[in-house]
């Protein structure tokens, strides 16, 4: 589904990533781990070119999305986003944040897409919540908005960048439990995280990443209880 | 002091507010619309090379706005359209009229450039990424995303532009037309005193820029309201 060739990133002079090759399949829910400065966000902000890698090329079904010729608005709507901030639109309730793309940039027509977001809503427990405005909403009803947001543009991936980080202890486990339900449903899906237990519990893969580089890489069972690497171990023994 | 003429000439000062006022809405509709183009200039991606050509000729414009006395752009600008040949056929207050507009329109566009800047960087980077991650174009997401959030921060902000653009109006006095300062000018002449025409005069900008201000406060509270719902 995402193969990823040599990716490099720079910022000036900093090289946050340092080739990084990687292949994920269709309805796989890859889990990045790592220490905060290791490149886990851009690796996964690459993906659809919210950052553009200095060198090394992202091929999306078959398609090298990294070739300056290609369509970026079209390929992103394939891509779904969820935030570590959630970036709710503020000036607009929650069921116009879930229609605006795909009624701009889609041109579903508005009573199509006002049935797929109620449909969405509901998925997420949210349905009450239709016509409120985000800033009335608690951290994790937002950021579960922002999931049926990014799954309204019916995208192949779901990329996630530290979803429950900005929230609360309490509100942790809502947003979690939606996307399980993703999960379970087949989504592809790349989840940036420190949450180790949902990474064990959902993840078909760990990727742990030091340095800009993965370091290791391996089913939950083998990475977290049987790490080959160094780094790895180290990592492990300051957050389980 | 005697205020005893200040019935006589009451329907003088009161022509000269409709031309404070006529110069400065114009104006400040002008100057917005300017701005909106210099922001546009001074952030345009157009390279050349390793120029950018539109953001030269914004920079040479705001330096050249900002660092010259807005009394002497207003001659200049009177001076030029003078010279434009179907400016002969209309009366000659018309070109006066015409050069002061231009004049404070220009000058003020390019602090409501730097407006228009300020409150779409107050816009969190956050909300691009979002609406860029669904698919939106730049554009689109100008649109739909961050203007209806800037708007909020740029309208009050031109409020404040516009009581400036009421005060910087006087300066058309040189060119001889009978808004509100010339018409103190005038009045001192009919009447022979110094003070009392200059302090109607004062008064009635006053109150022109006090309930502005007013206006704007509220405004912005206003807008402050429609966040929290």
């Amino acid at each position: 589904m995402i193969r990823i060739n040599g990716l490099h990133k720079y910022f000036g002079d900093n090289h946050v990533l340092r080739g990084i090759t990687n292949h994920i399949q269709k309805g796989e829910v890859v889990v990045v781990i790592g220490p905060s400065g290791s490149g886990k966000s851009t690796f996964l902000r690459c993906m659809n070119l919210l950052e553009v890698p200095t060198a090394g090329e992202i091929i999306l079904e078959g398609q090298n999305i990294t070739d300056p010729n290609v369509d970026i608005n079209k390929i992103r709507t394939k891509l779904g986003m969820v935030f570590q901030q959630f970036n709710l639109f503020p000036h607009k309730t929650v069921v116009e944040n879930i229609m605006v793309s795909p009624i701009m940039v889609k041109k579903i027509p508005k009573d199509e897409a006002y049935k797929k977001a109620l449909s969405l809503l509901n998925m997420v427990g949210l349905a009450e919540k239709e016509n409120a405005y985000p800033s009335s909403l608690s951290g994790g009803q937002q950021q579960r908005i922002a999931i049926a947001r990014a799954l309204a543009m019916e995208p192949d991936v779901m990329l996630f960048d530290e979803p429950t980080s900005a929230l609360d202890p309490e509100m942790v486990g809502e947003v979690l439990g939606v996307m399980k339900q993703l999960a379970v449903e087949g989504m592809t899906m790349v989840i940036v995280s420190h949450e180790m237990g949902f990474a064990r519990e959902v993840g078909d893969r760990i990727l742990f990443m030091d340095e800009g580089q993965i370091v290791e890489e391996g089913p939950p069972d083998q990475l977290f209880n049987q790490p080959q690497n160094a780094r790895t171990r180290d990592f492990l023994s300051k957050v389980l | 002091m005697d205020f005893e003429f200040a019935g006589t000439y009451l329907p003088m000062f009161f022509s000269g507010i409709k031309l404070t006022l006529l110069i400065s809405i114009i104006s400040i509709v002008l100057g917005t619309i300017v701005g909106v183009v210099v922001y546009l200039f001074k952030t345009s991606q157009l390279a050349v090379g390793k120029i950018f050509p539109l953001r030269m000729v914004a920079f040479a414009f705001i330096e050249t706005m900002r660092g010259t006395p807005v009394l002497l752009q207003i001659l200049v600008a009177y001076v030029l359209i003078g010279m434009h040949p179907n400016s002969s056929s209309l009366p000659s207050n018309m070109v006066a009229l015409i050069a002061s507009i231009a004049a404070i329109s220009l000058n003020s566009s390019v602090y409501i450039a730097e407006i228009v800047r300020a409150g779409i960087q107050s816009v969190p980077r956050g909300q691009m990424e979002a609406a860029r991650s669904l698919g939106m174009t730049h554009f689109l997401a100008m649109r739909e995303i961050i203007m209806p959030q800037a708007i909020k921060n740029i309208l009050p902000a031109i409020g404040n532009e516009f009581v400036a653009v009421i005060k910087g109006s006087s300066m058309a006095y040189v060119l001889g037309i009978a808004e509100l300062t010339f018409t103190a000018k005038v009045v001192q002449g009919a009447t022979y005193k110094g003070l009392e025409p200059l302090l109607i005069s004062a008064l009635f900008y006053l109150v022109l820029t006090f309930s502005l201000g007013r206006l704007i406060g509220w405004a912005e509270r206003r807008m402050k309201a429609s966040d929290s719902h």
